[in-house]
């Protein structure tokens, strides 16, 4: 998927999460990215919101279930929450949704900051292969795609959606 | 012909630390990235991660020692380990238990990583050597030999004030014959690229060739300080010392002890480094110790960082070899 198709896509989340936030009554939300492609995605939709706190960004490999399995990520980006978490509005923003268990991190994560109102999760791609009981609250899009197949997104500038097969990234619990 | 280095496993990954020694620029440099996203860590309202959960970590320390034992409790602890602190100096051993034992008598407890301090050089290396393939061994100093986490947040420090070590002069002043903090920095320091390691010391206070080491030899402090951007101060270590190696502490203040005036030779942006902990009067006066280029106390919180990567590296190589118990 190029790059004007994902333009699209960020504005029509853009447009569902301030419903969203609507219908929850939750007013001066702040926004969290995971890193890496969650955090160029959150870049467009914190500018696109005008969410007056900075962005948050998060790197869960402090977080990860399978750190026993495959060992240290050599490349862990810090954790930046440049605001409170107490009481706040969170919008947890990651490209894809797959197995859930990164979002599951993210969420132990920011709950070591403090204890939020409320957080919405907004992925870019939700695809089948959940192993959690996690639902996004808003999503770009929802490709058919099989097992076998991985979907990536490029970036941070321009931001492509790129389908393959599986095995080239096996690091990847989205 | 190199033989296999026993603290990487067959992946080339960190499984045990115990020297600077056979560690290439690379695993150095990621060691330092891995720290630096500890930092942040230390900083939040819970400090802590989950990383470790659940493993064992045992601090066994033959000799004594507060700040680096605490460190490394306190890295254990914000990786959520549990850490198990013996002073082995106080225990088993004054009753004429060796090391193998006193290492089987722990594995029995099911500890996942040692850390270990000993008088002995090898000591660490000795553990690694004979415990269960699934334990990670950390030296935290052995002897005469080499104290790697001691060199690694020293390298965390400079990296953090300037940058590249390509175009550093890096001065290193005191008890080099005894030192195995100056032993780590010099390797660290040469591996990762520092254009110039200077040694200064009094004769008596230098290995019979200090030249073998990769560094520049000096006699005189504000010759050797000239020009440099990094001060490393070592603790003079009297309780190493034996035969008169030193006429007195207040000759060799006079003579090696880092003053405000003395600093004027280095660069005007130098940083002054010690290991801890200091002796005022004897290595340096208050008035530097303190002094606005003293990153001493930096040091100490870098330590947990560094301490906290080193820990989750070669923990995280446990990952095959525990796999099938």
């Amino acid at each position: 998927m190029q790059s004007e198709a994902i333009d699209g896509l960020i504005t029509e989340m853009v447009q569902a999460i301030k419903t969203r936030l609507e219908v929850q009554q939750a007013t001066d939300p702040v926004m969290i990215g995971i890193h890496t492609g969650g955090v160029w995605l959150a870049e467009r939709l914190h500018k696109l919101l005008h969410i007056e706190q900075p962005l948050g960004t998060l790197d869960i490999s402090f977080y990860r279930d399978d750190f026993t399995r495959i060992g240290m990520n050599p490349k862990v980006k810090p954790s930046q929450i440049p605001f409170e978490v107490e009481d706040r509005h969170i919008i947890l923003v990651d490209d894809v949704l797959q197995t859930g268990r990164t979002i599951r991190a993210a969420m132990n994560e920011i709950f070591d900051y403090g204890r939020p109102a409320s957080i919405i999760l907004a992925t870019l791609v939700e695809r089948s292969g959940r192993e959690l009981p996690i639902q996004p609250s808003v999503v770009g899009v929802r490709p058919p795609l099989t097992n076998e197949q991985q979907i990536t997104l490029t970036g941070p500038d321009p931001l492509n959606l790129i389908i393959g097969t599986s095995k080239q990234e096996t690091r990847g619990t989205s | 012909m190199s033989k296999p280095n026993i603290q990487l496993d067959n992946n080339g990954r960190l499984k045990h630390f115990l020297t600077i020694d056979g560690l290439k620029r690379e695993m150095l440099n990621e060691i330092l990235d891995t720290a630096e996203s500890f930092t942040g860590v230390s900083e939040r309202v819970v400090k802590k991660v989950p990383l470790l959960r659940g493993k064992t970590i045992c601090n066994l320390f033959f000799e004594n020692s507060t700040r680096t034992r605490t460190t490394f409790e306190v890295a254990a602890k914000r990786l959520s380990a549990d850490v198990l602190n013996l002073n082995v100096s106080t225990s088993s051993t004054t009753k004429g238990e060796t090391l193998l034992d006193t290492l089987r008598n722990l594995e029995a407890m099911h500890v996942d990583m040692f850390v270990i301090r000993h008088s002995d050089s090898g000591a660490a290396h000795f553990f690694a050597t004979h415990s269960a393939p699934h334990i990670s061994v950390i030296n935290a100093g052995d002897g005469q030999h080499a104290h790697p986490t001691q060199a690694m947040l020293d390298m965390f420090t400079i990296r953090r004030h300037k940058g590249e070590f390509t175009g550093l002069r890096v001065a290193i002043v005191g008890d080099i014959l005894h030192s195995r903090v100056a032993r780590s920095q010099i390797l660290a320091l040469n591996t990762l690229g520092t254009s110039e390691v200077r040694v200064i010391a009094p004769r008596t206070l230098l290995p019979s060739d200090p030249r073998t080491m990769g560094v520049h030899v000096f006699h005189d402090l504000e010759e050797g300080i000239k020009d440099v951007d990094v001060i490393i101060m070592l603790r003079l270590q009297k309780e190493r010392m034996t035969g008169a190696l030193l006429p007195s502490e207040h000759e060799y203040f006079q003579l090696y002890g880092l003053t405000e005036k003395r600093l004027r030779a280095a660069k005007p942006d130098v940083i002054v480094m010690h290991p801890g902990p200091i002796n005022r009067g004897v290595e340096m006066d208050s008035q530097v110790a303190d002094g606005p280029r003293s990153v001493i106390l930096q040091q100490v919180s870098f330590g947990i960082a560094v301490r906290m990567a080193v820990m989750s590296m070669t923990m995280g190589t446990q990952a095959q070899g525990a796999a099938g118990r």
